[in-house]
């Protein structure tokens, strides 16, 4: 497992914080709460995962409870509120992707990276899960790797194995 | 080939750009619209054409428009919902990856007859590609003066945003979108009322999935009569059909609805037949939540006539020998599928897809997935089978969303059609772990008698 400073306070990069302001003006005045999201979403790529003191920041920022922010980080699937492996590998596990083999991706996965579903390997880098329908089902068997969530499609076996050669040399 | 209104210019190189896209006739419906009709009369065409909610649903898409409250000095919302995540279903994303200013023409045609001065596209988070693509498309579409202020000189402001979702199911339940898109929990809402009354921010609001959007820019290029005489009866038009599972080319078609079933799945022009010279066993017409359908009531009604995509075609029959079109999600299963297992991994699914705001969907969705584990991997007992109707039954109905019918149809439609697969995992349970029940009867011709005794 990863190491974790719970203690250490968040720090936000400014860029991160620009990001913020240009996603608030997106909505009505007053209903700035609608870029709780999104606003996430960029925390999560900067951070790897959502920490409650990342979670209190983005509240304080938006100027809401810490609670509604953590309700809807809990709701979620996408969000992570523990730390991950640098290379998330989420695997889709639903009908028509087990249909041509998404199962077999899956077992391959944890033989190949020695970690069951949801843990992560010895050297931080990858961690992977099953996740429901990706909305991919004609290139099936799929994976995507967040946060830019690029898409590996017609999975094989080999396949697996290059990619995560290609991500263990970047 | 049939008729392309959404697809036609997908091979052209570029296509996804804004000068490309012009090139090829694009942005002609925003001029139409905004220089020479009224907002009435954008919404009048869309009547005339009858397209239906293309997200599954089938709504008609014009009526929708009509019940929007107009009260004065209250804004209102147009609200695109891409989504997509109906396992099976993947045309939003295929539309929005290649021809994206598609979309957003028909946003800003929508946006326009509804009198929207903001809208949004609310894109699940998964599709971040894609909401990259939306948000360069849109940058263009503005350079260009399509979005903005006074769009062509017309007085007409429109501002359009991308929102991404956070990974949730229900939030393709258009209540729990606006919730979502106002930073909440996707729990869906108690209706009424209806968004069209108190949507976003509690102003009246229209949600509309991105294939319907996308077709309002035909309708008003060629008029709604021109695409209400493509199609067959009340299923006018073209549609989007994601098909997947044991198929030689699977993919994104566009068909003319009322093509039938079996040309669909066997002709090379579309799905090329069964994936590595096996047979059909079954089908899930419309995505996970429709009932599924042996292969012979697949290919035929249960008079013997061919059954066609459409509507009223693929819900002949009603739930005793009938399905849905509802997304076009298409999933084939070859003869060697276990109905069982995939049974049990979409009520997986919708398990964990339940926001949990209703109990018997909550409870129910949970309950059904572990008897559908045991049955599958050989500790079910006869009682079970029963169990899970009778659990399909009390969840079907009762909940505030239908999300809770999405679940139960699957179950109650597998044992209706396959109770056989059923009681032999439960009499062989060491063979069912091991090899699967086959294509038995599934392709048969149906029996008359069978046909009537439908629930």
């Amino acid at each position: 497992m990863l190491k974790v400073e719970e203690q250490q306070p968040v720090q936000f990069s400014s860029a991160l914080i620009e990001k913020f302001g240009e996603i608030v003006k997106r909505y009505p005045e007053g209903k700035h709460k609608s870029a709780l999201l999104p606003i996430l979403h960029e925390t999560q790529a900067e951070l790897g995962w959502l920490s409650s003191e990342a979670m209190d920041k983005v509240a304080a920022y938006l100027n809401i409870q810490d609670i509604e922010v953590y309700e809807v980080a809990s709701f979620y699937s996408m969000y992570f509120l523990k730390p991950q492996g640098k290379f998330v590998m989420e695997v889709c596990r639903t009908g028509p992707c087990c249909l041509v083999g998404a199962e077999k991706i899956m077992d391959h996965l944890e033989n190949k990276l020695g970690v069951k579903e949801g843990e992560v390997t010895a050297d931080g880098l990858f961690s992977w899960r099953g996740v429901e329908c990706l909305a991919a089902c004609g290139y099936a068997p799929v994976l995507q790797i967040g946060p830019e969530y690029t898409f590996y499609e017609n999975l094989t076996e080999q396949k697996v194995d290059d990619l995560i050669n290609d991500l263990r040399n970047k | 080939m049939g008729r392309k209104l959404l697809l036609e210019h997908i091979n052209v190189p570029g296509i996804n750009t804004l000068d490309v896209y012009r090139q090829n006739g694009g942005y002609r419906a925003v001029e139409k619209a905004l220089k020479t009709l009224t907002p009435d009369e954008v919404v009048e065409e869309v009547k005339k054409s009858g397209l239906r909610g293309r997200g599954g649903a089938g709504f008609p898409t014009g009526m929708k428009w009509s019940f929007l409250a107009k009260p004065e000095g209250v804004a209102r919302y147009m609200v695109c919902n891409a989504d997509e995540s109906e396992p099976g279903t993947f045309k939003d994303r295929y539309l929005m990856t290649h021809i994206p200013h598609a979309l957003i023409e028909g946003m800003i045609v929508s946006s326009f007859a509804l009198g929207a001065n903001t809208s949004y596209i609310y894109v699940r988070g998964e599709m971040m590609p894609q909401i990259r693509i939306l948000e360069k498309a849109i940058a263009e579409a503005k350079n260009a003066g399509f979005l903005g202020k006074n769009i062509l000189g017309t007085g007409y402001d429109l501002e359009l945003y991308v929102q991404p979702g956070g990974g949730a199911y229900i939030c393709g339940e258009e209540t729990a979108l606006l919730e979502s898109l106002e930073g909440k929990r996707g729990n869906p809402r108690i209706k009424p009322p209806f968004p069209a009354i108190a949507g976003l921010y509690g102003c009246p609001t229209v949600v509309n999935n991105v294939e319907s959007i996308a077709a309002v820019v035909p309708i008003i290029n060629d008029g709604g009569e021109e695409y209400a005489k493509i199609g067959i009866g009340r299923s006018t038009g073209t549609k989007l059909i994601s098909a997947s599972g044991n198929l030689v080319r699977p993919g994104v078609y566009e068909i003319e609805l009322g093509l039938p079933v079996e040309e669909f799945i066997y002709s090379d022009e579309w799905c090329g037949g069964i994936a590595n010279g096996k047979r059909l066993k079954a089908t899930v017409a419309g995505g996970s939540s429709v009932p599924v359908l042996p292969a012979n009531l697949t290919l035929k009604l249960a008079n013997g006539e061919p059954r066609l995509m459409s509507y009223e075609s693929l819900s002949e029959g009603g739930f005793a020998t009938g399905t849905m079109l509802g997304s076009g999600g298409f999933i084939a299963f070859d003869e060697d599928q276990c109905i069982v297992r995939n049974t049990w991994n979409f009520s997986r699914f919708y398990h964990h897809e339940s926001c949990g705001q209703c109990s018997p969907c909550r409870e129910g969705t949970g309950w059904m997935e572990k008897v559908l584990h045991r049955l599958e991997y050989g500790l079910g007992k006869m009682s079970d089978i029963d169990l899970l109707v009778n659990v399909a039954k009390n969840i079907e109905g009762n909940t505030i969303c239908p999300l809770g019918d999405a679940a139960a149809w699957p179950v109650a439609s597998a044992i209706k059609h396959f109770r056989d697969e059923f009681e032999w995992h439960v009499n062989e349970p060491a063979k069912a772990l091991k090899t699967n029940y086959g294509l038995a009867n599934y392709a048969e011709p149906i029996a008359k008698a069978e046909v009537t005794t439908g629930n």
